[in-house]
Parts: C-alpha cells; sequence; structure tokens
C-alpha cells in the first residue's frame, strides 16, 4: 500500500471552500512587510484531504489496533471516555489567560489532579506544567540545582547516573549545567553501593534512579542508596518511567525520594499521539517545595488560583507559555477517576501479573531471559544473543519479523547493558489471549530463525514497505518535499 | 475491573506458569517496609457515566464566553474534519515512529508538516515540532549558541516587545547553560523594538536577537533592518513568528538581506483548540546548514530494500537516546498528535484559505480597535501597522474592568500593566475571524457600559 | 579482525597519528573505530587555522546509530582537513588510513607524538576491551 504525498493529489486553484471566510479581504501592511509568494502548501478539496489522512492513518500500527509492547513506553488501552470529556466544548473553548472566575471548573479539575498525584507518590506538592517526561526531569533536576544554591553550597554540580540509565538523564543533566557521573550495575540487576560511595562526596547535587529500574528489576537496597547520596548531602530523583509497576503498591516519597516526575501518557494512559504530547508533572518532598516551577493550582476557601512567580519567589520559573498539556492533564484527570484507588493498586498487580506470566512462557519455550533469577516487574528482558550467534538473526531482525506476525516489536538494544535484548512491556490491559498468541508467534519466528534465517533478515514482508535505507536517510538528506521543476 | 480484561480463571492460570501463590508474591522483592497500606486519599472508582457528569459540570461551571484574548493562543476556526482524523486511534494511539516500517503513516505525514513548515517561514529545514513556543524559543538560542561558533560570549539580545513569558521560559531553561539575556527597549510611541538601541554592541559579541513578528503588543517590527544588524555584527538572527501571519507577511527566510538563520514559534492557532493552555506544538526551522544543530526530531525520505520510497526517523545521533550527555537536547517526544492537526488544517486551508484567515483577523481587530476607541476613556497605545493584536490604554485600573467583563460573559483581553507598567492602564486585545460584527457590538456595548457605571460608582 | 598498521600511533579512543616528513601530523580514526561505528553518514572536521590542544575533542563522525567525538593526540594548529569527506564520509570506512583521513596538525611538542601507544600497544588495548 502506497499512498502519494498531499502535494501530488493538489490542483491550483482547488481547495476546501466552506472551512475559511468567504470574503476576500486585502492585508493592510507596508508593502515591504508583505509576503511576496504564497506558501507551498496543498490545494486539495476536504474529501482529498480526509482520504488522504485516513489512509495515512492506517499504515501505522497503534494501541487500538495491535499489541503493543514497547518496553518502558507503557502501551496500555487510552479509554475513549478520557478523550471524550477532555474535548467538552467548554474546556476547548477556554482562553488560558480568561480571568480565574471564568475558570473555576477547570482549576478545581487540576488542583485534584494534584492532590491526587501527591497522595499515589507521596510527595509534599506537585506542578503540572512541565510538557513531558523530559521536561518533568529537567524541573527536577533544576530544582535540586536550585535547592543546593538557595544553601550558598555551589560546588554541588555532579549528578550520579546508573550505566543503565535512560538516556535522557544524561541529557537533562547538561541541560541544566551539571556534570554526569556514571555508576555500574551489579550482575543481578542491583546498584554497586560499593562504586555509589565511591563517586558521592561534596560535588554531589544528586542521583537520578528509576526504580524498578530500567532493566525491569526493583532496586531492593533503595533505602541504603537514599541513606548514602542523603549522607553525602546530596537529593534522589525518581524517573518515573516505570511507575506503572509499583503503582499503589509502593511510594517514591516513602522510598526516601526528593523529586519524581511522573509519564502522565504511561501509567495514566493518555495518549501518546505518535510521539507527544506527553505530559511530566513533577511532586516534591518538603525542601524542595519552594522551588517547584510555576504556575500551579491553590485553594483559598472554596475559590482556586494560579500560583506564580509572587507566590513562590524562590521557582525555577515557568517552562511553558501558559499551564503545560493542560488537555492532557484532564485526560490523566478522569483515567484517575474512573481507576478510584483499587483501580489503581490493580494497575500495577495486573501489568506485574502479565510480565511475568509472559516472561515464564518465553522462558519456557526456550528464551534466555536476562535476570532468570529476579522478579520481573512490569517489563522483563530477553537477550536473544544465542540466537544471534548461532543463525545469525539479531533482536532487529526478530523484532522486524514481529511485525508480519502483526505484534508491534518490543524496545529493542534498550538497556545497551545486555546485548540483542528486547526490553518487553505487555501493561495490564492486554488480555491473556494476546499474550499467548504473542509467545506463539516468538516461538514460530525462532523456528524460522533456525530453519530459514532469511525470512528474518529481510522482514518485515507484509508491511508498506520493507526496511528502509537509514544510512541514504542521513546521507542524502531529504526532509522536505519539492516541487518537479519545469 | 476497569480496564482490565482478567478473568479469575485467567488469573489462576497464569500464577501456575509463573509458579507464585497469588499476585501479591510478586511483589515479593520490595521491601516489606516500603509496602504502601493502601490510598485512602484517593476517591473511589467512578462509571463512565458519572465521571461523564462530573465533567460536564465542571465545563458547565465555567461556561463559555465571547473570548477577546490572543497573547500567544488565538482562537480560530477549526475545520469538523481536523480532530474527526485526529481522534482516529492510528494517529492518537500510536507512539514515536522508532519502528518506520509499522508507522509510516505518522512518518509520512511528518515529512509533510515539514514542507509545509519550511515553505511557511521560508527556511529550507523544518523540525518535527518542539513542546510549545515559549519552550522552543528556549531550544532556538541554546541552538544559536552551537550555530555560531564564532560567538563566545553567550549573549542573545531579547527585545521587550518578545512576548514577556517567552523571556521567561527562555530564562528558565536556558538560564542554567549560563545563557546571557539583554533587554532591547520598544519605542514608546510606536511599540516597535528601538533599532538604533543595538548600536550600544556594536563590535561586540553577541550570539543571537531575537525579534518576534508581530510582536506581543500585535505591531510589527522592522525585521529586515533588524536581521541586517545581526548578520552585519556576526550574530545570528531568531524569528518568533505566527504562523498564520506568515500566510501574508514576509516570512522569516526572508527578512533582510539574508534571511533569518532560525524562526519558531507557536503553532496552536493551526487547528489547535485554545484548550485552557494546552497542548499545543512549537515549530522550528533552520537554514541546511544548521540541521545537526537543530533539536527534536527529524523525518527524512529514504528508499526501502526494493528501492520503494518510504520514511524513517533521521539524524538521530544529534539526539538523547544516541548522545546522551552531548545531545542537542534532552527533549524525546514532540507534540505529533498536535502537528496532525496542524498538517490537515494547512492541507483544508490551502495558501489561499490561510491568507484569508489571516487578513481577516486582521480586518476584525482593526474594527475592534475602531469600535472600543470611540467609548470615552479608552484609547489606542501605538498607531503602527499591525497584525491581529492591539494594546488599548484605560483611563482606569484594568483588572476590575476585564472582571465586570467577565460577569457579562465576555472575556475582554489581557491586563499587561504588570509586566509593563510604562504603558499605564494597557489592555491587549485580539480578533480573529471567528469574532463577528456583532460580536464586536457586543463587545462594545459591554465596555461603555462597565465603564459608564464604575465611573458613576466612583 | 580489524587492520592496525605498525607505522602508525594510536590513542586508546581510537584515533591514529602519522608523522609526515614535514613534521605534521595528520590524524584519522582507527580500522576498529570506523567498524564499530558502522557507515559513516557525516564528518564535521575543525577549521583550518584553529589552535587545538592534546586531549581536545576537536571533529566528530557520526554514523546512524552513533556520533563520536575525535580527540586531537597533540597540541598545535590546524594545518589541513579532509574536504573531501564533506561529500563522501564513507572514504572513513572504505580507507580509514588513507583517504579517510580527517586532520592534519602541526604540533607544538612532539613529544605528544611519541607518547600515543605504537601499533602493538593499541592491539593490546583493543584486545583487552573486547574481553
Amino acid at each position: 500500500m502506497h499512498e502519494k504525498l498531499i502535494f501530488e493529489h493538489a490542483a491550483p486553484g482547488r481547495s476546501a471552500d466552506a472551512q475559511y471566510p468567504r470574503v476576500p479581504v486585502e492585508a493592510t501592511v507596508p508593502t515591504s512587510l508583505l509576503r511576496a509568494t504564497p506558501p507551498l502548501l496543498p490545494e486539495v478539496s476536504e474529501l482529498q484531504a480526509v482520504r488522504h489522512y485516513t489512509r495515512l492513518s492506517q499504515l501505522n500500527f497503534s494501541i487500538d489496533t495491535h499489541f503493543y509492547p514497547l518496553g518502558s513506553c507503557t502501551m496500555k488501552y487510552n479509554p475513549k471516555a478520557c478523550n471524550q470529556y477532555a474535548m467538552l466544548p467548554e474546556l476547548l473553548g477556554r482562553h488560558p489567560l480568561a480571568p480565574e472566575s471564568t475558570g473555576q471548573g477547570v482549576l478545581q479539575i487540576l488542583f485534584e489532579l494534584q492532590e491526587m498525584l501527591k497522595e499515589v507518590t507521596g510527595m509534599r506538592g506537585v506542578s503540572l506544567t512541565p510538557m513531558a517526561g523530559a521536561q518533568g526531569e529537567f524541573a527536577g533536576v533544576a530544582m535540586i540545582r536550585a535547592y543546593h544554591r538557595a544553601r550558598n553550597d555551589l560546588a554541588r554540580t555532579e549528578i550520579i547516573v546508573p550505566d543503565a540509565a535512560h538516556g535522557t538523564n544524561p541529557a537533562t543533566a547538561t541541560m541544566c549545567g551539571c556534570t554526569v557521573r556514571e555508576i555500574p550495575t551489579q550482575s543481578n540487576g542491583d546498584i554497586d553501593l560499593e562504586a555509589l560511595k565511591g563517586v558521592v562526596g561534596p560535588h554531589t547535587a544528586g542521583i537520578m534512579l528509576t526504580n524498578p529500574s530500567t532493566i525491569g528489576v526493583f532496586e531492593r537496597r533503595i533505602r541504603e542508596v537514599a541513606e548514602i547520596v542523603h549522607g553525602a548531602g546530596g537529593l534522589l530523583y525518581y524517573d518515573g518511567a516505570n511507575l506503572n509497576a509499583i503503582l499503589g503498591k509502593v511510594r517514591p516519597g516513602d522510598m526516601g525520594f526528593d523529586v519524581i516526575h511522573m509519564n502522565l501518557h504511561k501509567t495514566f494512559s493518555t495518549p501518546h499521539g505518535g510521539g507527544g504530547p506527553g505530559s511530566g508533572a513533577v511532586g516534591v518532598s518538603e525542601r524542595l517545595l519552594p522551588f517547584l516551577p510555576v504556575p500551579i493550582v491553590g485553594r483559598d476557601g472554596e475559590r482556586f488560583r494560579w500560583l506564580d512567580q509572587q507566590d513562590l519567589p524562590q521557582t525555577i520559573g515557568r517552562l511553558s507559555n501558559f499551564m503545560g498539556n493542560t488537555g492532557v492533564l484532564l485526560r490523566a484527570y478522569v483515567y484517575m477517576r474512573m481507576l478510584g484507588r483499587d483501580g489503581m493498586q490493580r494497575v500495577s498487580e495486573f501489568a506485574t501479573l502479565n510480565a511475568n506470566y509472559l516472561m515464564a512462557r518465553l522462558q519456557a519455550a526456550g528464551f534466555e531471559v536476562a535476570y532468570p533469577e529476579r522478579r520481573a516487574s512490569h517489563e522483563f528482558i530477553v537477550t536473544l544473543r544465542r540466537e544471534a550467534r548461532e543463525w545469525e538473526t539479531n533482536a532487529m531482525d526478530f523484532a522486524k519479523r514481529l511485525l508480519d506476525y502483526g505484534f508491534h516489536a518490543p524496545t529493542t538494544y534498550f538497556p545497551l547493558l545486555v546485548p540483542e535484548c528486547l526490553l518487553i512491556e505487555p501493561t495490564e490491559t492486554e488480555p491473556k489471549e494476546e499474550l499467548d498468541a504473542f509467545v506463539d508467534a516468538m516461538i514460530a519466528i525462532r523456528k524460522e530463525a533456525e530453519t530459514e534465517p532469511a525470512k528474518l533478515q529481510g522482514a518485515p514482508w507484509t508491511l508498506p514497505v520493507r526496511r528502509l535505507d537509514d544510512v541514504r536517510a542521513a546521507k542524502q538528506l531529504d526532509l522536505t518535499w519539492k516541487p518537479a521543476t519545469a | 475491573m476497569p480496564f482490565i480484561p482478567h478473568t479469575d480463571a485467567d488469573v489462576r492460570a497464569m500464577l501456575d506458569v509463573i509458579g507464585a501463590p497469588d499476585i501479591d508474591a510478586l511483589f515479593e522483592e520490595i521491601p516489606a517496609a516500603l509496602r504502601a497500606p493502601g490510598l485512602p486519599g484517593i476517591p473511589p472508582a467512578m462509571t463512565e457515566m458519572e465521571i461523564g457528569r462530573c465533567m460536564a459540570e465542571f465545563a458547565a461551571r465555567d461556561g463559555r464566553p465571547l473570548n477577546f484574548i490572543g497573547a500567544g493562543a488565538y482562537e480560530h476556526h477549526i475545520p469538523a474534519a481536523v480532530w474527526a482524523i485526529v481522534s482516529r486511534g492510528e494517529f492518537y494511539s500510536a507512539y514515536t515512529p522508532y519502528q518506520a516500517e509499522a508507522s509510516q503513516g505518522t512518518l509520512q505525514l511528518l515529512y509533510e508538516y515539514q514542507t509545509m513548515m519550511a515553505s511557511l517561514t521560508a527556511l529550507e529545514i523544518s523540525n518535527a515540532s518542539l513542546y510549545d513556543g515559549a519552550s522552543g524559543l528556549a531550544e532556538a538560542c541554546l541552538m544559536a549558541v552551537r550555530a555560531n561558533r564564532k560567538s563566545k560570549s553567550l549573549r542573545i539580545l531579547l527585545p521587550l516587545a518578545l512576548n514577556p513569558t517567552y523571556r521567561d521560559v527562555a530564562q528558565a531553561i536556558a538560564g542554567n547553560q549560563n545563557l546571557v539575556f539583554e533587554q532591547l527597549p520598544f519605542d514608546a510611541k510606536g511599540g516597535q523594538t528601538v533599532v538604533s538601541a543595538l548600536d550600544q554592541y556594536k563590535g561586540k559579541d553577541v550570539t543571537a536577537v531575537v525579534i518576534q513578528q508581530p510582536n506581543f503588543f500585535g505591531t510589527l517590527e522592522d525585521v529586515d533592518a533588524i536581521t541586517n544588524w545581526a548578520h552585519a555584527n556576526g550574530a545570528l538572527m531568531i524569528g518568533v513568528v505566527n504562523p498564520t501571519s506568515l500566510a501574508v507577511l514576509k516570512p522569516p527566510g526572508e527578512w533582510g538581506a539574508r534571511g533569518a538563520d532560525i524562526a519558531c514559534g507557536d503553532g496552536q492557532p493551526l487547528g489547535v483548540p485554545l484548550s485552557s493552555g494546552g497542548p499545543y506544538f512549537g515549530f522550528m526551522a533552520t537554514r541546511a546548514e544548521h540541521v545537526r544543530q537543530m533539536p527534536g526530531r527529524i523525518i527524512g525520505r529514504t528508499v526501502d530494500l526494493d528501492g520503494k520510497p518510504g520514511f524513517a526517523l533521521t539524524l538521530q545521533a544529534r539526539e538523547q537516546h544516541i548522545r546522551r550527555s552531548k545531545a542537542t537536547s534532552n527533549i524525546c517526544t514532540n507534540q505529533g498528535l498536535l502537528v496532525t492537526a496542524a498538517t490537515i488544517y494547512m492541507s483544508l486551508l490551502g495558501p489561499r484559505g490561510l491568507a484569508r484567515v489571516a487578513a481577516t483577523s486582521m480586518q476584525r481587530t482593526q474594527q475592534l480597535v475602531d469600535a472600543l476607541t470611540r467609548i470615552p476613556g479608552v484609547r489606542l497605545a501605538f498607531d503602527t501597522p499591525r497584525f491581529h493584536e492591539a494594546v488599548l490604554l484605560l483611563d482606569r485600573p484594568v483588572k476590575p474592568v476585564l472582571e465586570a467583563l467577565a460577569h457579562r460573559g465576555i472575556v475582554g483581553g489581557v491586563d499587561v500593566s504588570g509586566r509593563y507598567p510604562q504603558l499605564g492602564h494597557a489592555l491587549l486585545v485580539c480578533a480573529t475571524e471567528t469574532r463577528t460584527v456583532n460580536d464586536i457590538e457586543t463587545y462594545a456595548r459591554a465596555l461603555a457600559e462597565t465603564l459608564r457605571s464604575s465611573a458613576a460608582a466612583a | 579482525m580489524s587492520n592496525v598498521p605498525a607505522d602508525l600511533r594510536y590513542l586508546k579512543s581510537h584515533e591514529w597519528a602519522r608523522l609526515e616528513g614535514d613534521g605534521t601530523v595528520t590524524i584519522g580514526i582507527s580500522d576498529h573505530a570506523q567498524q564499530a561505528l558502522g557507515d559513516l553518514v557525516f564528518v564535521e572536521a575543525p577549521e583550518v587555522g584553529r589552535r587545538v590542544s592534546a586531549g581536545e575533542a576537536c571533529a566528530v563522525v557520526e554514523s546512524v546509530k552513533a556520533a563520536s567525538d575525535i580527540y586531537s593526540p597533540v597540541t598545535g594548529e590546524v594545518i589541513a582537513s579532509n574536504v573531501d569527506l564533506g561529500g563522501q564520509p564513507e572514504l572513513v570506512n572504505s580507507d580509514p588510513y588513507g583517504a579517510g583521513w580527517i586532520m592534519r596538525v602541526r604540533p607544538e611538542d612532539k613529544a605528544q607524538f611519541s607518547a600515543m601507544l605504537d601499533a602493538k600497544a593499541y592491539q593490546a588495548a583493543l584486545a583487552a576491551e573486547t574481553h
């Protein structure tokens, strides 16, 4: 299936006339400020546009159409109600700078969301403004820096990250003007405490941790980690990428963390949208409260209002033009209210059940699990190093072949620590039948790897395109369409 | 159980395979002392019907006032087809297109988007979006530092007439990397950035100059002169622009003799609802020579094993998941779903529709200014060419007037006197193509009555 | 296995260097490094005239899956950089020690060159790295 570019559907003079003002008007500005030639936007009818973009949508895998066990991404079902009720006309039409008196409804929703997130994380304060996990991370590390600066502890510029950490962690540290110290992971998946003791000191600003970690196991000695880092004067940052694994079971605040970001698009089921919008709300312990990014929703009696720089003079400031991705926050709110307190605990229970079941079945089928002596959290790692060695079919080949079988591939080659790995996260919303079908596909692909490896090496065969030439894409950059010149 | 499909029989069968007595046993590695007793602070579950009712009540409380605010977010008509397609699960519930073969829909759409934005800004390259306009400017400033290798000062000149929140966000995000932001004043009469104020920087090391067109007051800047100054002084030129305006205004790539180096801004006007402030998306375009310094995802067209054309993420070596602490930014996701909306919006409007939206909005704002300045106690702050916003000066504090208007169902603009005390009682207003002549008359009547009655009370 | 010419000097970070007859030092990346990176798509060489310090990151090589800094083994002025790599970064893959050279530096202190690993020591470092 191939769909032309929208520009190739166009014809000069055609347009969707009902969609814009009828009467032509001259733009009254000095000629020197006027545009000379019109932009290259397509000239198509409404039906052409609708058909084109509907066809494009059909070229995608998505949660609504496929099992999507992408590790570390929590691709759970996005309930339709969350979208519908976040798109009520009054909520969509509200201007963010309209007076608070005309926004008490939406402010109350955001306030209650803040309160619920405090409860599930065990933190003292929450700011909803970060627009994605990476911006939440930025806010977190910026708060840690601001905290040390406020105490005139200016030497603390080092951020410690485990070597298995997500790439955003070190990138964030750099954006905050910090330097990165990596510490190794032990073979059982836990942090090397001796190495940690060796790097902490008067330069330590903090440590960034994910727990369960990026290798899908719970860091059992987290309290000792907290003692070591706190003892050295540093703070603990919780990367909420894997919050789905522990929701309602253990709270980052109780583990000793000072700051956390939550990926609402993972744990609280707001859509991934083909790569955004996300939402990276942050929660903090007592000592970081003054530094939270603004705005925050506050309450005076029965009235809700924005708290800004005047209310929090030590804030790290504003991270977005208004209030982050408000529409995403509304979706998270609807989801949390539908789950309720018991439903939230069930999220982690069934996410963990599904992961451990899938791991057990794959293991029984002969696949090598990276940390067999550990319980899986909500995700786990299979390493295909044996398959790669014996049949020259690597993790990428398995991933691509899975697409032919109608499954989105798991995360490949992350974490970097484990060779030829698949990081598999089924989430709680998948039924047992779907997991069984995935195992069947993996077994079938393994058999193919042994008997007809070319089937994997050339995969996928049944999708709109076969494997793409990444080298050509990067070398002969073609980033925009250009009309053929006559 | 909401959103969990397991039957009791499923659970038993699965636990048997795992070899665990119950689900709780799966959490045995978490030290007992850490286990939470439950979540008493979370309310009990609601059904879809119940939460639907609850949300409708919240929404009804806020109502649908008649809106005359712009200030960075603009109420335009959004064709019905836009969100009908955006809400399709194949776009809505897909993730970042890492598996290119299973994401050609999203990837091709982003390539089309890049083409449209590059053309709209008259620059060669566009990325696949950033979070929003304000954080996009912060990213543009950081990018300018990487791209302008000759400059060592990290000094960025920001006009005072730039949206003040953009300045706040740039400071919050880029300030940690020691960028120095210095201010360019605006002319008290015209509301435009004073070009001669640049003279004090002559011969000094300036990394980049930022200009917003139209500026925060809606006024049009002398972008040619400022761009030429920047280039003559070894600085990069960053243009913050409103995408709707680019259908009629000179695009950044054509400013001055050589064009701006980076264009950025908020894409919200292109089919994204106001939605209390987000999600919107930021756009960024640049010259080809700077492509490796640009943050955010970029899509390229290439071929597959059979030589068939296809689309893939490219230049990923700039990004955090590969480059880690040396990445161009920590950004991962963009605002894909909003870009989907914008791409469909631009396709439906085409060059003619977008130009008509822009010109009609300008006309409506002119009509609004005419109607409101006929009211005693209201005058225009800057009588210079503008796009679709204007600053009005009232003879009394703005906030109580806005509250009174809100009671009449009118959201009458933004009080900017806090950020610009030098202007006096300043009110920033906007009318887009969605405001009819009737709406404008309604506002004018309400404002006249409000001013009369508060004058009478005083 | 990768090719490690005996007449060159190396850094542990996989740069090679050759002392030319005119006293300048030509610098590139080793065969091992180009293999590990895969097909190169872009090389950013330093400007001619720039002064670089030993150990300073002064060039970048980029493949689809990685981007890597190139460190100068010696302090001195860059007197040439390989302009052919602009259009043909793949030269680094096909001929890392020849047409795929990256830059040439006039060293201020030749001792820095002499202090680099010889082929045998580099081979030992490679062996240690893979185990």
